[in-house]
């Protein structure tokens, strides 16, 4: 299976990099989550919760705490688990509007940073963790490949079932909950959507830049775009394009991927900006 | 004879006839009471105005009747044909005081429509049959040159519009509008209760607003509540200004007051 696609890449794609299984293995990756990313991120910045997902980002390094102490080889389960809880905690505590939304986004988020670290370094070991931070694109295998596969399947057929609903609760939860919408249901799916995408790919991605993947895109194509469908289309666009190319001057510079990625989608934000601004007036 | 008897009863089906009681209503924040003891009852044809001061818990009575926030006490709609609907199945049509939103958020007026009415998302397109519905009603409004335009660009009196043509797609079994005119001028004004006194005649949906102009109420409404923490008083709409409780909250007092 994966030697088809294989040779199929290396036929279409005559450049040197293409030789390269990583390489082949890394794009294929990248546009798997791209569109991923660039219709969650659709959602992530309507409900003004760009700081929320850096949050779970962030609680990622406890979740690979957790896993070393237990002593389990695959820290998915544990990342997974954790972030579950953390983010259905971080919904339920901003509901009862105690505090501000983002004082307690930036408490927990500090919190999980802090935790994974102690957690991580009470055996003297934090650098061989420290993969996490940056994410490694490129050490990804074709059997995770196919995870990732099975995960934007999922994710589109969620986005098909529960867009709508969660459309109109991010404009005005009141206004979804007099046309009959269960906006705390609907809010909880979304943050488990998020927080599953963020720790599933958060190993090569890494905690530091998975953020800006999820928001940057879409955060460009709102500067552009005037309804719901374009707001789409432009984000996913935006989102291949940068990771594509970002991966692709990565080679040729030797540089790291996932920040060289993140630099061309801040680089489309600022062009996407001026564009606005220079078209309103 | 009996043609006649089916089509009314058929008339009668497809206009709300239903209206709303509320036994012993209380709401609680922490340790503040809000609301106490509210007892209200709304029939089909009415237009209840809630006044009062800020702050004496009027917004919060429209949101404990659509259930958005937990109360003791009852709130039972009951149908045309006297019998209880249940409250999830009532269709309730809500028109916020201000819609708090993000002003570049690439919504149109369209998606908006569709996002309610229909499963297909709406980052994937638009169902013609659904456009055609929202089209009609937001003429009722005089908005259907609104639909294809992002909601974040509506002057304050086109959102209103449009969100009054919102409550209203599907017809609600009841209206419930909070201070719906702060955004309009005094030409919207008019428009705006003219086209909620047309509704109620030709949809005899019980409406209860919110309002802070007692002239819109003594000319609009049908019947007013005073409302400080619970229900002060109920009248006529027309005779609410007479009571010494309304002059006072409204700080109208006559020179024999005064004195």
């Amino acid at each position: 299976m994966i030697n088809t696609i294989y040779s199929i890449m290396e036929t279409i794609l005559p450049f040197e990099w293409a030789n390269f299984n990583f390489m082949k293995n890394a794009l294929l990756a990248i546009i798997l989550i791209a569109p991923l990313f660039g219709l969650t991120g659709t959602m992530i910045v309507n409900n003004k919760m760009s700081f929320f997902s850096d949050a779970l980002g962030h609680s990622a390094l406890t979740g690979i705490g957790i896993g070393a102490l237990i002593g389990v080889d695959n820290y998915m389960v544990s990342m997974i688990g954790f972030a579950l809880l953390f983010a259905l905690c971080i919904s339920e505590i901003i509901e009862s509007e105690t505090s501000s939304s983002d004082t307690i986004i930036g408490v927990f988020s500090s919190t999980g940073i802090a935790l994974g670290i102690v957690l991580l370094s009470i055996n003297g070991g934090f650098s061989k963790y420290s993969n996490y931070l940056i994410g490694d694109i490129l050490s990804i295998t074709p059997n995770e490949i196919a995870l990732l596969f099975f995960i934007l399947i999922a994710t589109i057929i969620l986005w098909f079932l529960a867009f709508n609903k969660l459309m109109l609760s991010s404009l005005n939860s009141d206004l979804a909950y007099s046309k009959g919408v269960n906006v705390s249901l609907y809010k909880n799916i979304f943050v488990i959507i998020i927080a599953l995408l963020v720790t599933v790919t958060i190993k090569w991605i890494g905690i530091m830049l998975i953020n800006s993947l999820l928001v940057l895109p879409a955060a460009s194509a709102r500067n552009v775009t005037r309804s719901m469908k374009s707001y789409h289309i432009i984000s996913i666009i935006f989102s291949l394009f940068s990771g594509v190319t970002g991966l692709i001057i990565s080679y040729y510079w030797g540089s790291a991927a996932g920040g060289t990625i993140v630099l061309v989608s801040a680089v489309i934000f600022f062009v996407t900006f001026f564009i606005n601004r220079f078209c309103k007036k | 004879m009996a043609d006649i008897n089916n089509k009314i009863n058929k008339l009668n089906k497809n206009n709300c006839r239903c209206s709303v009681k509320i036994n012993s209503l209380g709401v609680k924040r922490g340790d503040n009471v809000i609301l106490k003891d509210v007892n209200l009852e709304v029939k089909h044809g009415e237009i209840m105005a809630l006044i009062g001061r800020n702050g004496a818990g009027k917004t919060t009575l429209l949101k404990a009747i659509m259930g958005r926030i937990p109360h003791t006490g009852d709130v039972v709609f009951i149908n045309h044909n006297g019998d209880k609907i249940e409250n999830s199945k009532t269709k309730i049509g809500y028109v916020p005081q201000t819609l708090s939103f993000d002003r570049s958020t690439p919504v149109t007026v369209a998606d908006l429509f569709c996002a309610n009415r229909t499963k297909l998302p709406v980052w994937l397109g638009h169902k013609k049959e659904t456009l055609k519905k929202a089209e009609k009603v937001l003429h009722m409004v005089g908005a259907e040159k609104l639909l294809n335009k992002s909601i974040g660009r509506l002057s304050g009196g086109e959102l209103q519009r449009v969100l009054l043509a919102f409550a209203l797609e599907p017809m609600p079994d009841i209206l419930l509008l909070d201070e719906p005119v702060s955004a309009l001028d005094r030409r919207g004004i008019s428009a705006f209760y003219e086209l909620v006194t047309s509704l109620r005649s030709e949809y005899h949906m019980p409406i209860i607003l919110v309002s802070h102009d007692l002239g819109h109420v003594t000319r609009y409404a049908t019947k007013a509540s005073l409302v400080d923490e619970t229900i002060v008083l109920t009248d006529i709409a027309k005779n609410i200004l007479s009571h010494k409780e309304v002059k006072q909250a409204f700080h109208l007092y006559s020179g024999e007051d005064l004195a």
